[in-house]
């Protein structure tokens, strides 16, 4: 499809040069510098003292609540951007307008909610 | 108008196509490569002077001189930086994921090259046929999205714990932040009615006066995408992602040479790139504060020096305050940036009812 070819030529060739600007430089030292691994060298760093333990272990779960949290309003944020487009020309239109300004209200005012809830519940608190 | 020069340039380039029976998408492509070589370039010129500016800044903001010993005051600090990290030795830990190791800053440097693909240089009709997505903003905040999974690669393909308690801190805060950020953002699509960053470019093209930084009721979004575009480049007050105090260097504890050079390249870049966002939005783009761009390769002036603002301002911010708390870093963004960027979106709506 040369349309498609057309739309999403230029991201796939700036993926291109991206990774091989990455690449390109990981492979340039590759050349240049010395490999000399023994096994104190290659200890996982923990100030000075040996590693006790992977660290692919148990993390707080509080990152898990934020995550779920985020994924509410990036969803709202994708559903508001095509309301946010056409938003000034329905106001021209006329009467159209105020709707779709209470309607977003609306549609923000249920996610506040939620985050008024969440804050509430102590879900924002960090410690 | 450089529009002119580019009509120009195109037609006598479809000419010779045409001529020796090229297909038209040849042209394409081969303006894409040219755009995509020209980014890289800039990326390498912007890191470099970046990473100096910084030190300079830094220093003259401590009464100190900064690098001066390489070079006339110092000039060439960075790339003989650069040149050694290129030299030192590549450490992986025995215990670490090899392949997450290298995906990381793999991810995060081409993440944040392809971000560079819907930045408008110029105008429209311009040599370098960039790409003029009627969904630039929507793009370029989903690929900054690619770029957290690099530092979640790396931090947790290291096996390192500060390196882990650095990646969830780091992802933490940028999913966080990028809310107000796009929210900020969005009180500008609401005032330009596109998503596509050139058309909101053209809206601004007027001079100074035309930005939408002096329309009242955005300068609201605009101190909300400043602080949150520094936020989301984890830049001290706001770098918990590495706060050295506490986790070493966190995401980037286990990464040496090259690898961390790539890190540090990343950083710099999508700093450079919130940058040309916030004058795009704010500050009118490639258009002249004068009013009308008559030279070629004008716009690309003005939009890089504007850009520059925006960095000088994130360097002065970082040397001025200092670093948050990770608690206080996650409750100034959900309970005061949040609820603020939301009130800036009904202003910006109320207002725009009655303008």
């Amino acid at each position: 499809m040369p349309a498609n070819v057309v739309i999403y030529g230029p991201v796939g060739t700036y993926l291109a040069f991206g990774l091989v600007m990455a690449v390109g430089a990981l492979a340039v030292a590759w050349i240049l510098r010395p490999a000399d691994p023994y096994e104190e060298k290659q200890l996982t760093y923990e100030c000075g003292i040996d590693p006790c333990g992977p660290a692919w272990g148990q993390f707080f779960v509080r990152y898990y609540i934020i995550a779920l949290i985020f994924v509410v309003f990036d969803v709202e944020v994708v559903f508001l951007l095509p309301w946010a487009v056409v938003y000034r020309s329905l106001v021209k239109a006329g009467a159209l307008g105020a709707w779709a300004l209470v309607e977003a209200l609306i549609f923000v005012g249920i996610l506040l909610l939620g985050l008024a809830y969440a804050w509430r519940k102590g879900d924002l608190e960090w410690v | 108008m450089i529009a002119d020069w580019a009509e120009r340039i195109r037609a006598f380039s479809e000419g010779l196509c045409t001529r020796f029976g090229i297909p038209g998408l040849l042209v394409d492509v081969l303006a894409w490569i040219f755009g995509a070589i020209f980014v890289l370039l800039l990326i390498t010129v912007v890191a470099l002077a970046a990473i100096y500016l910084e030190r300079k800044v830094s220093g003259y903001i401590q009464s100190r001189l900064g690098p001066m010993r390489v070079g006339p005051i110092g000039l060439f600090q960075t790339p003989m930086d650069a040149l050694k990290l290129l030299e030192k030795e590549d450490i992986v830990p025995r215990d670490a994921d090899r392949f997450l190791h290298l995906l990381g800053p793999v991810l995060l440097v081409s993440a944040t090259v392809m971000m560079f693909a819907v930045i408008p240089w110029d105008v429209r009709a311009n040599v370098g046929r960039w790409l003029d997505w009627e969904i630039g903003l929507l793009y370029l905040v989903a690929v900054s999205g690619i770029g957290m999974l690099g530092i979640v690669c790396g931090g947790w393909g290291s096996n390192n714990k500060w390196s882990l308690l650095g990646a969830l801190r780091g992802v933490a805060q940028l999913i966080s932040y990028e809310i107000p950020l796009v929210l900020a953002a969005m009180c500008v699509v609401l005032q330009a009615e596109t998503l596509s960053l050139s058309q909101m470019v053209e809206q601004q093209q007027a001079g100074i006066w035309a930005w939408f930084l002096w329309r009242p009721w955005l300068m609201l979004p605009a101190i909300l995408l400043l602080i949150a575009g520094i936020a989301e480049v984890n830049r001290t007050p706001f770098d918990i992602p590495e706060a050295e105090s506490e986790l070493v260097a966190g995401f980037h504890t286990e990464y040496s040479g090259m690898k961390f050079g790539l890190f540090f390249l990343a950083e710099y870049t999508h700093l450079f790139v919130v940058g040309l966002l916030f004058a795009v939005l704010f500050l009118g783009g490639w258009a002249s504060p004068l009013g009308g761009s008559n030279l070629p390769f004008e716009g690309l002036v003005w939009l890089n020096l504007k850009a520059w603002i925006f960095v000088l301002i994130a360097m002065w911010v970082r040397w001025t305050l200092p670093r948050l708390r990770v608690d206080q870093l996650m409750a100034m963004c959900w309970k005061l940036l949040i609820p603020a960027s939301f009130a800036a979106l009904v202003i910006v709506g109320v207002v725009l009812m009655y303008a």
